[in-house]
C-alpha cells in the first residue's frame, strides 16, 4: 500500500452536528437489491468542508452507499438529503442534486470517444449551459490543477491509468460540485500511479472541498480525514476521528479489519 | 547459467562482444524480412505448398487471360445488333449495353425530362459530402441542405409546382435502384436507432412494441413484404385515394432494413459498459443528451461493420422490386434480352449489372473501413 506520508496532523473531533449546516444528511436509510438487504439503517451526516473516509471489507456496501447519494442507486427506506434537497423519485430534485455532487469511479469511466478537453467541457456546456470558450478555459484551469494540461488534446485511451483518473477528477471538478464522492479511486491503478492521484486528492482536500472517500489507502485517511467510517455487512459499525480509529478501534470487527489491512 | 555463478560481469555476449548496456540497434538479418523471404516462406515453404502455388498460378493465369480477352481484347463496342458484333469480334458484345444505356439508367423516364434525374444525382452527391466527411468547413449549414435534399429530390423527380408531373410508374433502371436504396439507407438508420433504444426502454409498452415490430419484420421475407405493399396496403387506405405504389415500396424496404438495423445497433449498445451510462447520469445529462453525446457515438462506431452490411444488403435487395412489376437495372436488362435483334447476350447484361452493384457496394465497404480507422481513438 502506498502511503502518502506527511506530518500527521491532529484534528479536533467533529462536534455533534445540529443538522443545519450538513451538506449531506442520511437518516435511517435502508436499501435492498431484490431480497438482499444491502444497506441497513444508515445514519450519516457530512458537514461542508468535512472529509470522511469510508472503509470496510469487500461487499460491505460502501460503493452502494455513496452511489445512493447521487441516485445511481435508489434507496427504499429512510431519507437522503443533499444540500437541503431530499432525494425522491422527483426527477427535478435528482437533477439538482447531481449538479452539486461529483463522483469519481474506480474505473475512471472517461468517455473514450472524446478528447480529454471534450470530456471536461461536456458537463459545463450541456448541463450548466456555459459558453464553449468559457468551458474550455475552466477545463484548462482544472487540468492544470491535476497537473496534466499538456494532455488536453489526447484521447483517454492514450493516457496512463493515473493520468486518466486525474482527468476524471478534473472532469468532476469542472461541474463545480459542492461535494465530491470517490469510490476506490486508486484501487484499479498500478502502485507507481497511486501517489499521483492521492496527491491530487490531498490538494483538493486542502482547498476545502467536502469529500466522501471510499478507500483502503490508510495513509490518506490518516492525513486528510476528519473522520473514518468502518462498514461491514451493510451497517456502519464504527465512526471515529482517524487517530482514535486506528490506534483505538472499539469494535472487534474493526480491529480484525485493520489488522488484516495493515499487516497483509 | 547456474545459480550462484552469475556475479562476475559478462563481458562478451554470444553475438559479437558488446558490453552490457552498449548493444546498438541492429537491422534484422536479411533472411527474415524482404519480399524474397516472404515468397520463400509463404509460397514455396514445402513440396505441397510449391505444388499448390504452381497450380493456383496456372488457374489464375488462364482465368485472367480469358476474362481480359472476352471483356476487352475480343469485345465489340459498336454495332446495331448481335450480328454486327459477331461479325467483328468473338468476345463480349458491349454494343448492346451501349445501345440500351439510357434505358439502363433512366428506365422509362420521359426523355425531355431526364435532366431532372441527372440534377438530382448531382445534388445527391453534394448532399452526401457533409455526411461522409465530418471535418468539412461549414458542416452544420451543409447538413441543413442534406436534410432538405429528400424533398428537393422528390420534387425534381415527381414534378409538380412548376415542373411537369412524371408518374412513378415511369421510374426504372439504375435510377429506381438509387431512389429506393438511398431512401432506405437514409431512413433506416434513424428508425433503427429509435427501435434499438426502444427495445432497451424502461417502459414496458415501448419495449413490447419495439420488440414485436423488430421480430415481425425479421421473420418475414422482404418479397412477402413487397407483395403486402402491392396488394394489401390498399385495403387500409380509404377507397378512392391513390397511395402511390413506389411510396409503399419505399416504406416497406425502409421498415425492413430498420428491423435489421435495430438489431445491429442493439449489439453496439450492449457493448457500452455501464460505467459510461453512470458517468453521464452523474454529470447530470438528460436521457437524450447522454444517448446523443455519449452512448450512440460509441455504439454506432462499434456497429459500423454491421450497419454497412445492412446497407449493402438493402442496396442489393432493391432488385426485388421486379416481383411487383417495376423494372430496375436488372429488370431492364432481363427485358432487353427479349429483343430479337440482341438475343443470346445475357452474359453481357448480367456482367454489366453485377459490375454496377459491385462498384457501389465495394465503395460502401471501403468507406466504412476508412471511417472505422478514422474513429479509432486508441484503447
Ligand atoms: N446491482 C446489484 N444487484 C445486486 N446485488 C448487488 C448489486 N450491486 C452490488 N450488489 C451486492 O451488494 C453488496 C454490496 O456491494 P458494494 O459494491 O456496495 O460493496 P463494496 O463495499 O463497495 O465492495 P468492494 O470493496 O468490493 O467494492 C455486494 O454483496 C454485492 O454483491
Ligand atoms: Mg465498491
Amino acid at each position: 500500500m502506498a502511503d502518502t506520508e506527511s506530518p500527521t496532523q491532529t484534528k479536533a473531533p467533529s462536534e455533534p452536528s445540529n443538522g443545519e449546516d450538513d451538506i449531506i444528511r442520511i437518516i435511517a436509510m435502508h436499501k435492498w437489491f431484490g431480497e438482499f438487504h444491502v444497506l441497513k439503517n444508515i445514519n450519516l451526516s457530512v458537514k461542508t468542508r468535512e472529509r470522511i473516509v469510508i472503509c470496510g471489507p469487500s461487499g460491505s456496501g460502501k460503493s452502494t452507499l455513496i452511489r445512493c447519494i447521487n441516485r445511481l442507486e435508489e434507496h427504499q427506506k429512510g431519507q437522503i438529503i443533499v444540500d437541503g434537497i431530499e432525494l425522491t423519485n422527483d426527477l427535478k430534485n435528482i437533477d439538482l442534486i447531481r449538479r452539486e455532487v461529483g463522483i469519481v469511479f474506480q474505473h475512471f469511466n472517461l468517455f473514450p470517444h472524446l478528447t480529454v478537453l471534450e470530456n471536461l467541457t461536456l458537463g459545463p456546456i450541456w448541463v450548466r449551459k456555459t459558453p464553449k470558450k468559457e468551458a474550455e478555459e475552466l477545463a484548462m484551469k482544472y487540468l492544470e490543477r491535476v497537473k496534466i494540461p499538456e494532455q488536453a488534446a489526447k484521447f483517454p485511451g492514450q493516457l496512463s491509468g493515473g493520468q486518466q483518473q486525474r482527468v476524471a477528477i478534473a472532469r468532476s471538478l469542472c461541474m463545480n460540485p459542492k461535494v465530491m464522492l470517490f469510490d476506490e479511486p486508486t484501487s484499479a491503478l498500478d502502485p507507481e500511479m497511486i501517489k499521483e492521484v492521492l496527491d491530487v486528492m490531498v490538494a483538493l482536500a486542502e482547498s476545502g472541498m467536502t469529500m466522501l472517500v471510499v478507500t483502503h489507502e490508510m495513509g490518506f485517511a490518516k492525513t486528510v480525514a476528519d473522520s473514518v467510517i468502518f462498514m461491514d455487512e451493510g451497517e456502519i459499525i464504527e465512526e471515529n476521528e482517524p487517530h482514535e480509529f486506528f490506534n483505538n478501534p472499539r469494535h472487534d470487527r474493526t480491529k480484525m479489519f485493520l489488522s488484516q489491512i495493515l499487516h497483509h | 547459467m547456474t545459480p550462484g555463478k552469475t556475479e562476475g560481469p559478462i563481458t562478451v555476449t554470444e553475438d559479437g562482444g558488446y558490453l552490457p548496456g552498449t548493444h546498438p540497434d541492429l537491422p534484422p538479418p536479411s533472411s527474415v524480412h524482404g519480399p524474397v523471404h516472404w515468397i520463400k516462406v509463404n509460397l514455396f515453404g514445402s513440396v505441397t505448398e510449391t505444388a499448390l502455388t504452381l497450380v493456383a498460378a496456372y488457374f489464375l493465369y488462364s482465368a485472367i487471360t480469358f476474362l481480359v480477352g472476352w471483356m476487352f481484347v475480343d469485345a465489340a463496342f459498336t454495332g446495331e445488333s448481335r450480328k454486327d458484333c459477331r461479325a467483328v469480334a468473338t468476345g463480349a458484345c458491349w454494343a448492346f449495353i451501349g445501345n440500351r444505356f439510357s434505358l439502363f439508367i433512366y428506365g422509362f423516364y420521359p426523355e425531355p425530362e431526364r435532366w431532372r434525374v441527372d440534377l438530382s444525382f448531382v445534388l445527391l452527391i453534394l448532399a452526401m459530402v457533409p455526411v461522409l466527411f465530418d471535418r468539412m468547413p461549414q458542416r452544420s449549414k451543409a447538413l441543413i441542405y442534406t436534410c432538405l435534399y429528400p424533398f428537393i429530390a422528390a420534387w425534381l423527380l415527381v414534378g409538380g409546382f412548376g415542373l411537369e408531373q412524371v408518374s412513378t410508374d415511369q421510374f426504372g433502371g439504375l435510377m429506381l435502384n438509387v431512389v429506393i436504396g438511398v431512401t432506405g439507407i437514409a431512413f433506416s438508420l434513424p428508425i433503427g436507432i429509435v427501435l434499438a433504444l426502444g427495445r432497451q426502454s424502461q417502459l414496458p409498452i415501448v419495449r413490447i412494441l419495439c420488440v414485436s415490430f423488430i421480430e415481425i419484420i425479421r421473420g418475414v421475407p422482404l418479397i412477402t413484404l413487397l407483395f403486402v405493399a402491392a396488394v394489401m396496403l390498399s385495403y387500409f387506405v380509404p377507397p378512392g385515394t391513390n397511395f402511390d405504389l413506389l411510396v409503399r415500396m419505399l416504406i416497406m424496404v425502409t421498415l425492413f432494413a430498420s428491423g435489421y438495423m435495430a438489431e445491429v445497433i442493439r449489439g453496439g449498445l450492449q457493448a457500452i459498459p455501464n460505467g459510461q451510462y453512470e458517468a453521464a447520469d452523474a454529470m447530470g445529462l438528460k436521457y437524450w443528451q447522454s444517448m446523443r453525446l455519449i452512448v450512440l457515438p460509441q455504439a454506432l462506431k462499434i456497429s459500423i461493420p454491421g450497419i454497412v452490411n445492412t446497407f449493402i444488403a438493402l442496396y442489393k435487395d432493391t432488385t426485388l422490386v421486379i416481383v411487383i412489376g417495376r423494372l430496375d437495372i436488372l429488370g431492364i436488362g432481363n427485358s432487353s434480352l427479349a429483343d430479337t435483334k440482341w438475343q443470346g447476350l445475357s452474359t453481357e447484361v448480367y456482367v454489366f449489372v453485377a459490375f454496377f452493384f459491385f462498384v457501389s457496394c465495394f465503395a460502401m465497404s471501403r468507406y466504412s473501413l476508412w471511417l472505422e480507422k478514422k474513429l479509432h481513438t486508441g484503447h
